[in-house]
């Protein structure tokens, strides 16, 4: 029974993980060819920084992530903040509001936008459509994060601040935010990877000359497919990760402390 | 801290969320040069030519978004309660293993698909050596069903696991105490107990799959055509009829509406189903 169910485990990792860990592969390969692997080498990675799209694209996705992620954090943080305040209806009111674009499949949401956009013409589409899009579905995630962060804190700890002769603003920068900071920054590196991550809201709202690095790998499968995008592929799987090992470094630390 | 701090996000989300979606509404049942509000799109839907490819793109979505989605159902309940069972010591770090996927860019993910399985793939190479003919993978509802099963699988298995992993223990010793063997224990203990997170399961996989248009067209070389294929090719393709994809838009939002809604009955009571322990 229990080698039975090792090989479950194997399998089912085998089927996940055999494509990422092949398209990894050959992008070491020193021929053009996807199926034959003549030898290993960079070259595609070389090839990689000469291309002025891919660069551009990259500088793109970048942009917009760091600063979606930024707009969305500061907002979603006050805005979580606002709703702790809230009674019990406004916040379920508020809750729905935010569920909305979580819920919505991404094709509604780009599609929805591009015809906001296409309608107001007042912002012309490119870098422009793609942040505020990229703001628009990262604030109710931050939200989400930072949310559950107030609720654990003690509502007491504000407040005896103030009696101990604080201010609110200084009660508020080295008593509420300290104690907010880790939801605060996963909530960023979420909006981070998420922004990184989306196509279709990209897709529907970037308009035509701007591609990020999802919209350009969906382009060139059209194409036929050339191996330094599996490079590519293969940096941005990196980059993932990283940010996903500096999350859980960032989180784990704070629960010895809460245990204390 | 005053609750004034979220009211600037009522006026954003009216701006981005609500007022776009409205905006959908209006192209598909708005006439532009005249003005009025007008059913010629849904009055254009009784062309029989039209009528078919609509029809057809939705039953072919629905069919294998449904397929996909039982068959994550049947793959990642199994591995959940294994994950969830007591034999593994490092089960945290495979857990993490097995959902680290979803986090890769799913297009990546199915443009790695796409070249294992084209014709001179490894796949195919691979059984070229025992002396196999060259199989075609891509084009076909198999290739696209693959291809969703292997990007949705992570988000059915993560709310199982969850749920399953928060159930206390006790209540299936108590019902193997009180005379249940393996299956009732599961079928009157245990899947009750998870039915919220196979509920959020089961919307996590069905959503994307009956939305998406990219993994469709990849796999399936743009020989058959989803619902969401369908409003591609309507909105950016060579379709060109922001009108019908509006409307197609809007069927589609309130289709998923209607089955989300309905069997969640919202995050928080599906939250407190799942803790009864």
């Amino acid at each position: 029974m229990k080698a039975l169910k090792k090989l479950y485990i194997g399998l089912i990792l085998f089927f996940l993980y055999a494509p990422i860990v092949t398209l990894v592969f050959y992008s070491f390969n020193a021929g053009r060819n996807r199926s034959k692997f003549t030898g290993f080498s960079f070259i595609h990675y070389a090839e990689l920084f000469e291309k002025r799209e891919v660069m551009d694209a990259l500088y793109n996705t970048m942009i917009i992530a760091v600063v979606s992620a930024l707009v969305a954090t500061l907002a979603g943080t006050v805005t979580a903040i606002g709703m702790h305040a809230m009674r019990k209806r406004g916040r379920g009111f508020m809750m729905g509001l935010i569920n909305i674009p979580i819920m919505n499949p991404d094709i509604v949401t780009g599609i929805s936008l591009m015809l906001l956009f296409q309608a107001i013409r007042i912002i012309p589409s490119g870098m422009a459509t793609l942040l505020l899009a990229h703001i628009a579905f990262n604030i109710p995630y931050v939200i989400t994060t930072v949310l559950p962060k107030l609720k654990q804190m003690n509502p007491h700890l504000y407040e005896a601040a103030l009696d101990l002769g604080a201010s609110p603003a200084y009660a508020f920068w080295h008593v509420v935010i300290p104690e907010l900071l880790p939801g605060i920054t996963s909530g960023f590196l979420l909006a981070l990877t998420l922004s990184i991550d989306d196509f279709a809201v990209s897709f529907f709202t970037k308009g035509n000359g701007i591609e990020t690095l999802s919209t350009l790998i969906y382009a060139s499968t059209k194409q036929g497919v050339k191996l330094h995008i599996n490079a590519l592929s293969a940096l941005m799987f990196v980059t993932i990760l990283g940010l996903l090992l500096i999350v859980n470094i960032l989180t784990r630390p704070k629960k010895h402390a809460d245990k204390n | 801290m005053s609750k004034r701090l979220a009211y600037p996000y009522i006026g954003w989300a009216v701006l981005f969320t609500v007022l776009p979606l409205i905006m959908i509404f209006l192209f598909a049942f708005y006439n532009k040069s005249t003005g009025e509000f007008t059913l010629e799109n849904i009055e254009r839907l009784q062309d029989p030519v039209v009528l078919k490819q609509v029809w057809n793109s939705f039953i072919i979505a629905l069919k294998l978004s449904v397929i996909t989605t039982v068959l994550c159902l049947l793959i990642a309940y199994p591995l959940a309660m294994i994950l969830a069972s007591k034999d593994y010591v490092a089960k945290g770090f495979l857990v993490t293993v097995f959902v680290l996927p979803m986090w890769m860019n799913f297009l990546v993910r199915t443009y790695a698909l796409m070249s294992l399985l084209e014709t001179n793939g490894l796949v195919n190479n691979f059984l070229s050596l025992f002396g196999m003919e060259k199989i075609v993978f891509l084009g076909g509802e198999g290739a696209i069903t693959l291809g969703m099963v292997y990007n949705y699988l992570p988000f059915m298995l993560l709310p199982i696991h969850s749920v399953l992993q928060k159930i206390d223990k006790k209540y299936m010793e108590a019902a193997q105490d009180l005379g249940c063997n393996t299956w009732q224990v599961f079928r009157r203990v245990t899947f009750p107990l998870s039915l919220s997170g196979v509920i959020s399961g089961i919307t996590m996989v069905f959503v994307p799959s009956i939305t998406t248009f990219a993994i469709s067209e990849i796999l399936g070389q743009s020989n058959i055509l989803l619902i969401g294929d369908l409003i591609n090719y309507y909105f950016v393709g060579e379709g060109n009829d922001w009108g019908l994809g509006a409307l197609l838009s809007a069927i589609l939002m309130v289709i998923i509406l209607l089955t989300t809604m309905v069997p969640g009955g919202g995050e928080e009571s599906s939250e407190k189903r799942g803790v009864i322990g």
